[in-house]
């Protein structure tokens, strides 16, 4: 039985804050399959084309047949725990100040054996079910769990290093002014967060939503103008050592091609709310943040950015502001790097059109931005990286796997 | 499951013995290189056989700290000009391979005088780099799940072979206590103080049901010897135990989900058939004693009981040089220290001493046949590599 997390105290300003350390991050390229996999949430391992054998660890020849044939797939991920232990003196400095920690060889139902963490209620002999994850370094390791949910799982010690979970964190809502904002707020509030902090542009101007977003519980209203350096940097300096998820709900929406534009005056709103809005934030925040990665229950745990699919590729109705959100994605990547030292998560969470006013004359799916604040949450509770959401997102995400020259035309037709 | 494919008769290595038994004394520490151990190593042994370097034909080396350098680089290093030239980075069998390497180099004529040494440094943070980049499945798989070590892959495959043959604490405790004992006579051993089944029982745990007699200390040290023919042996005057048979296997069994074997069982009967002894022919064994469930595990697969029949075996035997299953005469590794590879080399070093009457410490009486395995090679979740070689002293 796992116990329950209890709410952390308020942290003594004299108390050293502890530098985050991580586990070894280094892998063989060919290993980083698994880190592909468990960014998304995936279970896959190496399933070689021509035997079928699945392989584990990670190879470039199949141990059964010599084929060089060996993709990652989705592979079913039952086994049972054959023998556990409980490490207690470690050579690694990450792992010295986490002792005891427990590790277990799980025989797979699909084949083989893996070395693999454990998970608290999870015990020798019994039914697992397997998890990759990212741990601290950003690399994929396995998480074995027991075969059905247990009380308060979530709150397991092993299980809380490698996800970004809201629970008595303190979150950071970017934009409150939008519908996006004001969902996402409501989500991470009920996920459990200690307090979250919404951020409004000119608070004295009244805007839809308002009165509900004041009501909820937790929720407190903060200054915080994307487009200004200054309110963004007074903002940091007041509220980022207490900040332990940032979620950047910026949005600037607007329709029509690079052509269709004529004139610049929209591109560079479009700019300043969301490329140089993020920039404002990451180096407002980031340094605090990257600081704060190992700083106890609460410690700094992720960075989100809502991005539009349309970065991954051009959607010319919106083209100009695919453009932007593509600059997000790269800041996004570049960010990822660098706060991969505090063991920061960057959550890069995409989606197609929403069900708001921007988005009037779109046909359906879209999604409600209740589901994008529900699957922001689910994100961080899973400790992901990368999320789809929505139909339209992972339809993207699934045609430009297959053939991204096919995909450039379809969005342009 | 398929068994091996039926090997025709091996050549017997007649007339092939090992000489000049080295052990430089171990440090817990050194500022020193493996280079500098590897070369007081082979300085004794051409002390010891009255040589000169020149007199050196055939070379091998093993070691996992004389990086970036590998066997060629020391032959410039210390100044010797091989025909023959071998480097076995096998760890824990790398005692037994550099052997049978040498013993079918001398007996071809490829070489006449070869110098077998594994020597290892320990700096204070050389253990630690060692086990992040001890291989690419030790990267990828073993080394980001809690960064334990070997003491951890130990402690799964110890905590499976409890619950599998009903093996305690106790029954490890009473080879590692076994062990202590033959380390007191022993001058070089690290470990100098008398260990008793409690202080065993009531030690500290390292990575559960692994405790702290169960592990090793990583040292630094060097091991070596000499393969030549009988009548090199006899004009240098050297003291010499004759090679009788060996075997060497790697990755064996790989379909078990967790070892409880290892490549012995595939070969044990072409061991003794090789050297036409039993089991029963042997004096005294030096198994490889990185953790005690392993020296259980070669008691079975070395044929001196059933699989399953360890616990047993060794509740119903006195271990120590004069009991009545001598084992790990000088006190293993588990006493004396591991210092890299030399701890690949230590039994095969300390089993030639006993046949040839030069022992440092215990001495088994009337030892005529004596057995060394090695192990090693932690890649991923097991040991792979595993080797032995029975030899006999006397005159042929």
């Amino acid at each position: 039985m796992t116990e329950p997390l209890s709410r952390p105290k308020r942290k003594d300003p004299l108390k050293k804050t502890r530098i985050p350390l991580l586990p070894q991050g280094t892998r063989s390229r060919t290993a980083l399959g698994l880190t592909a996999a468990a960014a998304e949430g995936r279970f896959q391992l190496q399933v070689c084309g021509d035997c079928a054998a699945v392989v584990y660890p990670p190879r470039d020849a199949c141990p059964r047949c010599l084929s060089a044939s060996l993709p990652f797939c989705d592979v079913d991920n039952r086994g049972t725990l054959l023998a556990e232990t409980t490490i207690r003196t470690s050579t690694d400095v990450y792992f010295r100040e986490r002792m005891p920690w427990r590790i277990g060889t799980v025989l797979l139902d699909a084949g083989p054996a893996i070395v693999a963490h454990l998970h608290g209620d999870l015990r020798e002999g019994e039914r697992t079910r397997l998890e990759l994850k990212l741990d601290k370094s950003g690399q994929a390791i396995v998480i074995a769990l027991p075969a059905r949910d247990t009380p308060n799982m979530a709150d397991d010690p092993q299980w809380r290093e490698l996800t970004c979970d809201p629970k008595y964190r303190r979150v950071l809502v970017t934009d409150g002014r939008t519908a996006v904002g004001q969902a996402m707020a409501e989500a991470l509030s009920q996920a459990g967060a200690s307090i979250v902090f919404v951020g409004v542009a000119d608070p004295w101007k009244p805007f839809p939503g308002e009165e509900r977003l004041r009501k909820l519980e937790r929720v407190e209203i903060v200054v915080l103008d994307l487009t200004d350096t200054i309110s963004v940097n007074e903002c940091a300096g007041e509220f980022a050592p207490r900040v332990d998820i940032l979620v950047n709900t910026a949005e600037h929406v607007r329709t029509g091609g690079i052509v269709e534009r004529k004139g610049l005056t929209v591109a560079r709103e479009e700019l300043e709310v969301r490329y140089l809005g993020l920039m404002r934030i990451a180096q407002a925040f980031g340094p605090v943040l990257r600081a704060r990665g190992a700083d106890g229950i609460n410690s700094a745990a992720a960075f989100v950015n809502l991005v539009s699919v349309f970065a991954l590729a051009s959607w010319p109705a919106y083209g100009a502001f695919s453009a932007t959100e593509a600059a997000c994605l790269s800041a996004a990547q570049s960010l990822r790097a660098e706060l991969r030292p505090g063991g920061v998560k960057v959550v890069n969470v995409f989606f197609g059109p929403l069900e708001t006013e921007w988005y009037q004359a779109v046909p359906p799916p879209k999604l409600a931005p209740s589901a994008l604040g529900r699957a922001v949450v689910q994100a961080l509770r899973q400790g992901l990286e990368d999320v789809f959401v929505g139909d339209i997102a992972e339809d993207i995400r699934a045609r430009l796997a297959v053939n991204p020259k096919a995909l450039e035309r379809e969005l342009g037709s | 499951m398929a068994g091996p494919r039926k090997a025709s008769p091996r050549m017997p290595y007649d007339g092939v013995v090992v000489g000049a038994p080295v052990s430089i004394p171990y440090r817990r520490y050194s500022t020193n290189t493996a280079h500098w151990w590897v070369g007081r190593a082979v300085r004794e042994v051409v002390q010891r056989a009255g040589l000169r370097s020149s007199d050196i034909d055939g070379f091998s080396l093993s070691s996992f700290t004389v990086g970036p350098d590998t066997a060629i680089g020391l032959t410039q290093h210390l100044g010797l000009s091989p025909r023959w030239l071998d480097h076995v980075p096998l760890g824990g069998a790398s005692g037994v391979v550099a052997l049978r390497r040498a013993a079918r180099a001398v007996q071809c004529g490829d070489a006449e005088l070869v110098v077998c040494v594994a020597g290892d440094t320990n700096q204070v943070d050389s253990f630690r780099r060692m086990l992040s980049t001890f291989s690419r499945f030790a990267q990828d798989a073993v080394y980001p799940y809690g960064s334990g070590g070997p003491n951890a892959s130990f402690a799964l495959i110890t905590r499976n072979y409890m619950m599998r043959y009903g093996a305690t604490r106790e029954d490890f405790g009473k080879i590692c206590v076994a062990q202590r004992d033959n380390a007191l006579h022993f001058p070089h051993a690290l470990m100098k103080k008398k260990l008793t089944l409690d202080e065993y029982l009531g030690a500290r745990p390292i990575s559960d049901p692994i405790h702290l007699f169960d592990c090793v200390m990583p040292c630094a040290g060097a091991e070596a010897f000499v393969v030549c023919k009988e009548d090199v042996a006899r004009s240098l005057g050297l003291p010499a135990a004759r090679l009788l048979a060996t075997v060497e296997r790697h990755n064996a069994f790989p379909d078990d989900p967790i070892q409880y074997r290892g490549g012995w069982a595939m070969d044990i009967g072409e061991l003794y058939a090789m050297a036409a002894v039993t089991p029963d022919d042997v004096d005294f064994v030096q198994t490889y004693d990185d953790y005690p469930v392993i020296c259980m595990m070669q008691m079975e697969d070395l044929g001196f009981c059933g699989k399953g029949e360890g616990p047993d075996f060794v509740r119903s035997h006195t271990l120590t040089a004069d009991g009545s299953f001598p084992h790990n005469t000088s006190g293993g590794q588990l006493s004396v220290g591991q210092a890299g590879a030399a701890g690949g080399f230590l039994g095969l070093v300390e089993t030639v001493r006993q046949l040839t009457g030069e022992a440092l410490g215990a001495t088994v009486p009337d030892a005529k046949v004596g057995l060394a395995s090695g192990f090693g090679m932690i890649n991923y979740d097991r040991g792979l590599a595993s080797g032995a070689a029975l030899l006999a002293g006397g005159q042929a």
